[in-house]
Formats: C-alpha cells, structure tokens, sequence
C-alpha cells in the first residue's frame, strides 16, 4: 500500500507541479495569474484522447498535436486576455478575463467533446506493472521541463531574455528587447508545458473537461506555497501535496482528503501569505 | 450653477438637492417593483417558475453585490453559501437528523450559519491578494459540494434531500413567488441604503483607494467582516428558497456555473452600483429561456459576456445608464477657495500638543531612506520639508502615517507614541493626509470621496445604515453638510455632484485636502500638493495652508516649489539622503551655505 500511495502522489504531484511551472512562466512574462493554466492541462488529456483514440493517429502524431493546441491556447490567452489589461494591472482585470477565457475553453469542451470523463489511450504497449506508464510518464514529464527550462533560462539567449522581462519589465524594453515577442513566446510555452501535464497525467486524469477547475486549484496550489516564480518550489511543494493528498485518500477517503488538502492549504497560506519561500515588500504609497 | 454665494451651501439647501436625486434614482427600483408585483397578472406558470428564480437569485447577488460590486473582493465561488443553506434548511426541515423544524425557523437557523460561514470565507481576503482570494473562494465550491456527496447520513449524498415547504398562504406556485419577491425586494433596499451610507462609500475606498481608506480611518477587517457576515446570511436564505423552489435538491443542483452567474450578473450590471447588477441578475436568468437551444451554451455566453464586458465596458450597465455623468463639463474652470469657510469647518482648535519625531531612522535593505531624524511639528504652523528627490520626505511622511514601520526611534503626539502599522489610528488621532498621486476612488461623485473623509466621525452601526434607521439619516446629514463645507473651503463646490475621474489633476489635489479637511485635523501632512498646479492656484493653495495653520491645524508640507516653501512655512527642514542638512526659518535656510549649494541652486 505504502508503494501504490509513493508512486501514485509522486505521480499526481508532478502534474500538480506542472500546472504550476504553467502559471510561473506565464507570470514571469506578465506579472499575470491566469485561470487558463488548468484549462490548458485538461486540453492536454482531451486533445490527447481525440487525436489518438478517437481519430486514431499514431501516438507521436496526437501527442505534438496536442502540445500545439495547448500552445495555440496559450498565445490566445496572451492576446485575448492578457495583453488588453496589462495597462492597468492594479485593478486586476486579467483575473477576470483569464477567467472567462478559461470557462469558455471548458464549456466548449464539454458540450462539443463530452461532459464525461472518457479513456486515455495507452500510449505504449507494455503490459501493466508495479511502476506503470501512468505513473512514470508524468514524473519523466516533470524532469523533462525543469531540466528543460534550466537549459534554456542558463544557457540561452532567449532564456536570459525571459529572466530580463520577468526581472523588470520596463528595463527590459529600455535595452530594447521584443518585450511583446517575447511575452507571446512565454505564453506558448506556457501553453505547452500545460497540455504536457495534461497529455502526460491523462491515464490518471482521464479526458475530463472538469479538470480545468480542479487543475487550476491544485496546480496554484504548489505555486501558493513555493513562491510565486520560483519552479523548483513549486516542484518541491507540488510533490508534497500529491503525496499528502494520496495518502489522505488511502487513509481517511477521498472526498475528506480534498477537505484536509484544502485546510492545510488555507492554513499556511494564512501563516506565510507569500509562501513558504517569502518574497519581498512591495511599496504601496 | 452660476452663483457661489453662500446660500448655496446651507444645509437645506444640499440636502434638498440631494433627496430630489434620491427620488430620481428611485424610479427605476419602483418600476421593477410594480412590475414585480403585478407579474403573476400576464406571466404563464413557467415564466412563474422563473421569475421566482430570479428573485431567490437576486437575494444571494445582492449579498455578494456589496463584497464583489463595492468592496471589490473577487469572490467566484459564493454557490458554496447557497449549497450550505439550502442544505441546512431542507435537512432540519426534514428532520432525518434532529426533530423537524418549521420552515422558517430552519431558514432563520440557516442565515446564521451562513453568516458564519460567509466569514469565515470571506477572511482570508483580509491577508491574500486579489488572485490569491479568487482561487481559495474557489476550492470552497468544490469541496462543499464535495462534503454534500460524502457525508450520505446528513446528505443523502447523491441521492439528495427533499426541500422544505413553506406553509400556505406560502404553499402556492404564486404564494410562494410573493415571498421570494418580498425578500429580494426587502434585499435591495436594504443594500441600497448601505450602498449610499458611509460604509458603502468605505467600501469602494477599500476598492479603489485602500491607502486612502486607511489614512482616513477606515478599519478593512472590521468593515469586511461585517460585509461577509451579511453576505454570507442573504446567500443562505437564498439557498433555502432555492431548495424549495427546486423542490428536490442533490449535490448536482449546485455547479460552478451556478456561482459564475452569480459572479458575472454583478460584473455585467457594473460594480459599485445597485441597479446595475439587479438588472444582470434578472438579465442572465431570463437570457437562455428566450431560446431552447442556447441552454446548454449559457454559461459559454455568460463567460463571453464577461470578457466583452472587461475589455470595452468596464463600468457595465450602470455606465451605460449614467447620462448625467455623459454631460459636458465647462472647461474653463477656477478652483477659488474661501478660506473664511475655514473657521466653521475645523471648529476650535483643540490643543493637541506637537507631532514629534526623535531619532527616527529606516532603512531599506542596504539603501538608508532616513537617518536618526528629529523634527517637531507644532499646532498652528507650516512646517516645511524639502530636499532632493530621494531624500527621504515622503518616506518620513509614511512612518507618521503608519505606512512604513521606523527600526529605531519614537514617533508621538503630545507625548503618546504612535503605534507602527496602525493607520487608522492616526485619523482617530486627527492626523491626516494627501498622497504625492491622488487617491481617489473614480467612479465616485467628489462629493462622495470628500464624505470618505469623515467616515469616523458617523455614529451609527451597520445594521442602522442597513435599516435606515435615523442615527444613519443623521450622520449622513451630517456628513454631506459637512463635505459641501470642505468642498466650498477648498474651492470646489461646483463639482460635488460630478465623477471624480472627470476631474483635472489639480481639482484631484484639492479634493484630497478637503477629504482631509472632512477629519477637523489637528495635523495636516500633505505630500507635494503643488505638483502640477499653476502659479495662480499655488498662489491659493498657499492661503489656505495658512489659513489652515491659524485655525490651529499643525501642518506638514513636503515640497518641490520652494517659492511656496519660503511664502508659507514658520520652519522649515531640510533633508538630504536622509539626514537635516538644515533646519531653521525660511530666511534662516534661504542663507544656508550648504543648502544654497545642494539643493537651491547658486
């Protein structure tokens, strides 16, 4: 029991991490929370199952598919809905069309794909086992990103420009960096990581377009209690709470164990409002 | 508009003005009531079933209205107060758990376990920022309805509960359509009266102008929690009505959806208005019945309304029906203050003793903002802070006013320490301010920002602002004489009625001085309230800084202009990188070798 609770919270908690590595980067460039991020995730599994098990492609095939619609959807929500309010970040307004943005992907997927929750393909034909595919896709997943994204921010010249943008915005544009570019460039990125989540986890999650509301809770979640930007936070907190949220399943039943997670979450939200890495002070007069 | 005497500002004549307004925006609320009631005489029995549903709707929107519409909370998921009062009604009404209740005993146990509940969500907006909120209101949706699923000896799980059936003459379709109707009627106009009281107008200065609301002793969890508490109640009782309307409730009845229209209904008929989100509500219940085949898009719909909304008309409905705000203003308007005002507005002066720092020194990180400071503000005199930018003026300014926290050194009136962080203090301690960018809440009438002011000073609670009752009518009375005083003492009375957000920077300025007149200050700290002023209107300004000081006021200038400096202040400090270089009367400065040399040029 021990091991099925290891490898099933580890698992979950890499896509936990995921969604929020979606949010960081897309915060980063933005300085924007969006609610897009766990739409994005269940697009990766939706999409997933469409172009495999339904129209029956082959796995590659589906799989970059899926990845460029959760990268069509990022740069959507950077025109739609992020880039007319970054003027007047103050009032918060990208809440708000994040969230519209975000409900409209989930109804549409409801209505037009299904409103339940339909199979995931198997992606690989290897008989079930101890460590199964469903469990090791997501952690490969995770590794893949953040490996990734340290390659790119270290030793790239692009990622030097993202870590400009996401440290001053403004002295960014002043040394005359493609600010606009590159925020969109974020955002698709952004896009991907999130639909890779979803693709990977999508055995665990099944395609479910109410994911999106679930993904966007839990994956802000690693977020809240990482700091906000900081991915390895957010990896280390969003194993955390996968393997808390697994164990609390095994031992006191699934729906009490949402009530726990949601507790401890608000809890030390309460204690440490900026996580438990903590941030700086902002001046407000 | 054309004369300035000063009839105008007698307080029969505003208060006549005001309740002619009053009854014009009466009109459309009386319109939707007889309209309302006359309903059952051309509506079918479904069209019943709906209206019914708009108003066991209207009475949680109306609720939610006052934390989303006016204090700006960006609470999405309020369907979980709702699922907690339908099932606290239906369950004890039952009795599969306790002995039955009567109905309406049920519905009242509900209200207040709503109340705490609506709290008890509600609180953490008082330590989490905007998104931050937004999510964990959230996860409350998801894990109630969790809770209702799971917990089948209470529930009935997914199997669900009967609802509760209010007894005749409440039993019949229309019966029950008039109790409905009667409590959202009974819920606008009591949100309305708290909408145009001075905690409706905190509210949006928490909304808007937070610094502001503090500065001007506006306590935010107090005024929050009381808003929760309220909010959370009207939300249960609609979710017993709910039950009863829906007959037969299971843990399906209660979607996120259901709370994205509660949301939106409040965004579309735009925020800080009454009207506006009553007409959303009854908008978005009626909008799929009018075709079958937009039922299931409806909350596609709803989420494009919302970010058609967000991007083209932020102001929502209540923008759209605003023709007064649409007229022209003149465009060459004076500010001319009448400082003989000024001895009527600020009273007596009360000998509060002096503001005095001693050794005052912050730092941020390696950067020393300010460095052992001493200064000694005295009643009845301009005290003059000047230096270069980045000198420290405005950062002493926010330790006086609570804002920053001093590492070492005492800050104290007349002897009593001023506690650090603690801003609504300093207004209960009649220490007041200005900000160097003006903090106004927009979508307010100048009038109304300048009442902001004196939100300390109303005597009544929230439930007599709720219910109308007369010590509201006096302190609103009050209140509004009062700030039409200000408004004429600082030369703006033309513009009491217009929005504050069609002002130009300089009226902004002087509307920031009454709203700090409104507190009969015994110290004015005013942060460069000559930038972006005209020679003639700093000419002005001057004046009345002096006429304020002779009223007794202590006042702190922080200022580039130093012709206006030198004009006004009895002493004068002069800071670089955070320490006096200089301190002295003007004419003793004016010579300073060192002062000459760093700051003044020559």
């Amino acid at each position: 029991m021990v091991e099925s609770i290891v490898l099933s919270g580890v698992a979950i908690g890499c896509i936990y991490a995921l969604i929020g590595i979606t949010y960081n980067v897309m915060f980063s460039a933005s300085r924007v929370f969006s609610f897009t991020a766990g739409t994005l995730g269940m697009l990766g599994g939706v999409l997933g199952s469409l172009f495999i098990a339904r129209m029956e492609m082959p796995v590659a095939v589906g799989f970059l598919l899926a990845l460029a619609g959760g990268g069509v959807l990022g740069i959507v929500t950077e025109i739609v809905a992020v880039r007319p309010v970054l003027r007047s970040l103050d009032q918060h307004l990208y809440v708000l069309s994040t969230l519209a943005l975000a409900l409209m992907v989930q109804q549409f997927t409801a209505i037009e794909w299904s409103t339940e929750p339909q199979p995931f393909p198997r992606l690989f034909d290897i008989a079930r086992g101890g460590f199964d595919q469903q469990f090791w896709l997501p952690m490969l997943a995770c590794a893949v990103v953040i490996a990734g994204l340290d390659l790119l921010y270290r030793y790239t010249l692009t990622g030097r420009a993202f870590l400009a943008i996401a440290e001053d915005t403004y002295a960014a544009r002043a040394l005359g960096l493609p600010e606009r570019g590159l925020r969109l460039a974020s955002f698709a990125l952004a896009g991907v990581i999130g639909a890779l989540a979803g693709f990977a986890g999508g055995e665990m999650l099944l395609a479910f377009f109410a994911n999106a509301p679930m993904l966007t809770f839990y994956g802000f979640v690693p977020v809240a209690l990482g700091g906000m930007g900081n991915n390895r936070g957010a990896l280390a907190a969003g194993l955390l709470l996968g393997l808390f949220q697994q164990a609390a399943n095994f031992l006191v039943g699934g729906i009490f164990a949402s009530v726990a997670v949601f507790t401890v979450f608000i809890i030390v939200l309460l204690a440490c409002p900026e996580g438990l890495a903590g941030a700086a002070l902002q001046r407000r007069v | 508009m054309m004369d300035t005497s000063a009839a105008r500002l007698r307080p029969s004549r505003a208060g006549v003005h005001a309740s002619a307004s009053t009854i014009g925006a009466a009109v459309p609320f009386l319109t939707l009531l007889l309209v309302g009631v006359a309903f059952p005489l051309f509506g079918g029995g479904y069209w019943g079933v709906i209206a019914t549903r708009a108003c066991v709707y209207w009475v949680l929107v109306s609720g939610l209205n006052l934390v989303v519409g006016f204090a700006g909370q960006i609470a999405i998921g309020w369907v979980a107060l709702l699922t907690l009062g339908a099932y606290t009604t239906s369950v004890l009404t039952a009795g599969n758990v306790t002995p039955a209740f009567p109905p309406y005993l049920a519905l009242a146990i509900a209200a207040v376990v709503g109340a705490v509940f609506g709290l008890i969500i509600g609180l953490p907006a008082l330590r989490l920022r905007t998104f931050y909120f937004a999510i964990t209101t959230l996860g409350f949706a998801t894990i109630v309805t969790q809770v209702a699923l799971a917990w089948q000896s209470v529930t009935g799980g997914g199997v669900g509960v009967p609802g509760p059936i209010f007894p005749a003459p409440f039993a019949s379709q229309w019966g029950f359509y008039y109790f409905c109707f009667g409590l959202a009627a009974i819920c606008t106009w009591m949100t309305a009266n708290v909408a145009a009281s001075r905690f409706g107008r905190a509210l949006t200065a928490i909304r808007d102008a937070e610094v502001a609301a503090e500065a001007s002793g506006i306590s935010k969890s107090a005024l929050l929690s009381t808003v929760f508490l309220f909010s959370g109640a009207v939300a249960a009782i609609a979710g017993g009505l709910f039950a009863a309307l829906q007959s037969y409730i299971t843990p399906d009845a209660f979607t996120l959806d259901l709370s994205i229209l509660f949301f939106i209904s409040i965004l579309i008929g735009g925020r800080g208005s009454v009207l506006g989100p009553l007409l959303g509500t009854i908008l978005l219940t009626a909008l799929p019945e009018f075709a079958a085949p937009l039922v299931a898009w409806s909350t596609f719909l709803y989420a494009v309304l919302l970010l058609v909304i967000v991007l083209a008309i932020p102001g929502g409905i209540a923008e759209i029906l605003d023709f007064k705000n649409r007229r022209p203003l003149e465009s060459d308007r004076a500010i001319i203050p009448r400082p003989d005002l000024l001895a009527r507005l600020l009273g007596a002066p009360a000998n509060a003793g002096a503001l005095m720092l001693e050794h005052v020194a912050l730092s941020f990180g390696g950067v020393h903002a300010i460095e052992d400071l001493d200064l000694e503000i005295r009643p009845g005199q301009v005290h003059g802070l000047i230096g270069p930018n980045g000198s420290g003026k405005t950062t002493t300014l926010n330790v006086i006013s609570g804002f920053y926290a001093q590492q070492r050194g005492a800050v104290s009136l007349n002897g009593t320490a001023l506690a650090v962080f603690n801003r609504p203090q300093r207004a209960h301690m009649r220490i007041a301010r200005t900000f160097q960018t003006p903090r106004i809440v927009g979508s307010a009438s100048v009038l109304q920002n300048v009442m902001i002011g004196g939100t300390i000073d109303g005597k009544g609670a929230f439930v007599e602002s709720l219910l109308l009752l007369p010590r509201h009518r006096r302190d609103e009375a009050m209140l509004r004489d009062t700030a039409m005083l200000a408004l004429a003492a600082v030369g703006l009375e033309r513009l009491a009625a217009v929005r504050a957000d069609r002002l130009q920077h300089s009226e902004l300025r002087f509307t920031e001085i009454a709203r700090a007149l409104m507190l009969r200050p015994a110290f004015l700290l005013l942060d460069e309230p000559a930038a972006g002023l005209s020679a003639e209107e700093i000419g002005r300004l001057g004046a009345l800084l002096l006429t304020i000081a002779r009223a007794g006021t202590g006042v702190l200038l922080v200022e580039h202009h130093a012709d206006l400096v030198f004009d006004i202040c009895h002493h004068v400090t002069v800071l670089n990188l955070g320490k006096v270089l200089a301190a002295g009367t003007p004419a003793e400065i004016r010579s300073h070798r060192e002062v000459v040399h760093a700051y003044l040029g020559g």
